[in-house]
């Protein structure tokens, strides 16, 4: 259980930890929490030939809001997230999810931003993101980019970043008058992957009305899964709505089937799951 | 920019239960094996090696952190604190005497890694609720399921210097 032999970088300057990385491409990890990286490696699952230290660039480690949103620089770590105290104000569903990462040993290393880059399909962070639409920064040696966590996630471990490109930070939209938030996760201890985990977003107009209703579960596919929930949109919702949206979504999915729990108990999780961050979600929009 | 390659070694200068340490380390070593190889801390138990169990917990610039996932040549310049730096044998700290106490330790494997993290919560949380020292404890496996007198013991260390 020790990883294999690598050559190691711990550059000073974002320029140079990008030359590195267009240098090696494939071959090259970013290490920043190391959470998830260090394991994979300790049980050879990864072999990196060359590891890019990111540590040591502390511009990366800022929480800013920035017109009406919050940017978490890449080197912030799960726990100073956990402790700022804008984000439960800003990022009430982050503020609500941070607890069941890991556990608070390893969220004092492990970071926001690592963690979307990781791309664990039942992660907690990569739910809130495409919940409320954050949009991940990417730079490399060619320029920056922006990508929606929608089309962030590709499958199991695997985002649609270039293999020359770094996560530089996360943008969370800021919390808006009239939504409600909710987070609810089942896993076999607290900070345990989850076995199937619900993230649920929704905002109700002036009038009552729901004009947005995000509910994206984590555990039941290679990505996070965006429930569809369109047709609910543009009326008050009853009781009656909540049990019909968690029998509908739960029904649509098509989870794995593994030791912690057959496809049947997975779905049986996601309904109970999003009847009740559905119902405490309107609770808060209200 | 620190640079090493697979063959060589990188120099680090560190400070490890208060005292200065300066070695040459190959990149994969991890920071576990370095401080009971080459620095004589043997109070770091070394569990699975990938994070779940806990008892390889140390203090990085404070904060508790698994020392299985962090290599050697990452905590150049930190300040690294052991179970050592607590109490010593003659000498216990309220934490490690609140254990003898409660018997809170049974094969002691896990404990090193436990009093480490009780003792950092403790400092940020001096009155944490038992719900939240329970689950301070998922951070960590106890093979002798002791966890209703860790519990008992972090409680006691609570109220008494509280």
């Amino acid at each position: 259980m020790k990883p294999a032999p690598f050559d190691y970088v711990c550059p000073e300057t974002l320029e140079e930890a990008l030359s590195i990385l267009s240098e090696f491409g494939e071959d090259a990890k970013v290490l920043a929490g190391g959470q998830s990286l260090v394991p994979t490696m300790n049980m050879r699952l990864a072999r990196p030939a060359m590891i890019v230290d990111i540590n040591r660039l502390p511009r990366l480690a800022d929480i800013r809001s920035h017109n009406g949103s919050i940017h978490i620089g890449a080197l912030v770590r799960q726990a100073d997230a956990e402790r700022e105290q804008r984000i439960p104000q800003a990022i009430p569903l982050l503020a609500l999810a941070l607890p069941h990462v890991g556990h608070r040993q390893t969220r004092n290393r492990g970071t926001i931003c690592g963690s979307l880059a990781h791309a664990d399909p039942s992660a907690e962070v990569p739910l809130v993101a495409v919940a409320v639409n954050a949009q991940i920064e990417a730079q490399s040696s060619r320029g920056a980019r922006r990508i929606a966590a929608d089309a962030f996630f590709d499958s199991f471990f695997t985002t649609t970043l270039a293999a020359d490109e770094l996560v530089t930070a996360a943008t969370f939209p800021a919390h808006s008058e009239g939504c409600g938030y909710a987070f609810e996760e089942f896993a076999l201890r607290h900070g345990d992957f989850a076995i199937v985990a619900t993230a649920c977003a929704v905002r109700i107009d002036a009038d009552g009305k729901t004009d947005t209703l995000s509910i994206v579960l984590g555990g039941v596919g290679e990505r996070p899964y965006r429930c569809d929930t369109d047709a609910w949109l543009g009326r008050a919702l009853t009781a009656d709505d909540i049990e019909d949206v968690a029998q509908t979504a739960s029904a649509r999915i098509d989870p794995p089937s593994d030791l912690r729990g057959t496809a049947k108990y997975r779905r049986w999780l996601a309904q109970g799951q999003i009847r009740r961050t559905l119902s405490r979600a309107l609770e808060g929009a209200r | 920019m620190i640079r090493t390659s697979k063959s060589e070694h990188a120099s680090i200068n560190l400070r490890v239960d208060g005292k200065p340490v300066k070695a040459d380390v190959p990149p994969r070593l991890l920071l576990c094996d370095f401080l009971r190889s080459q620095c004589g801390a043997k109070g770091v138990h070394v569990g699975c090696e990938h994070g779940v169990c806990g008892a390889c917990t140390i203090l990085v610039d404070g904060r508790a952190v698994r020392s299985c996932l962090m290599f050697a040549v990452q905590a150049e310049g930190a300040e690294v604190k052991t179970v050592a730096s607590l109490g010593s044998h003659d000498n216990l700290s309220p934490l490690q005497e609140a254990f003898r106490a409660h018997h809170a330790l049974q094969c002691g494997f896990c404990t090193p890694g436990i009093l480490i993290s009780a003792q950092a919560f403790l400092t940020e949380r001096p009155s944490a609720t038992r719900r939240e020292v329970e689950e301070l404890l998922a951070g960590h496996l106890c093979r002798c399921t002791g966890y209703t007198s860790i519990v008992d013991a972090i409680m006691a260390t609570e109220e008494t210097t509280a």
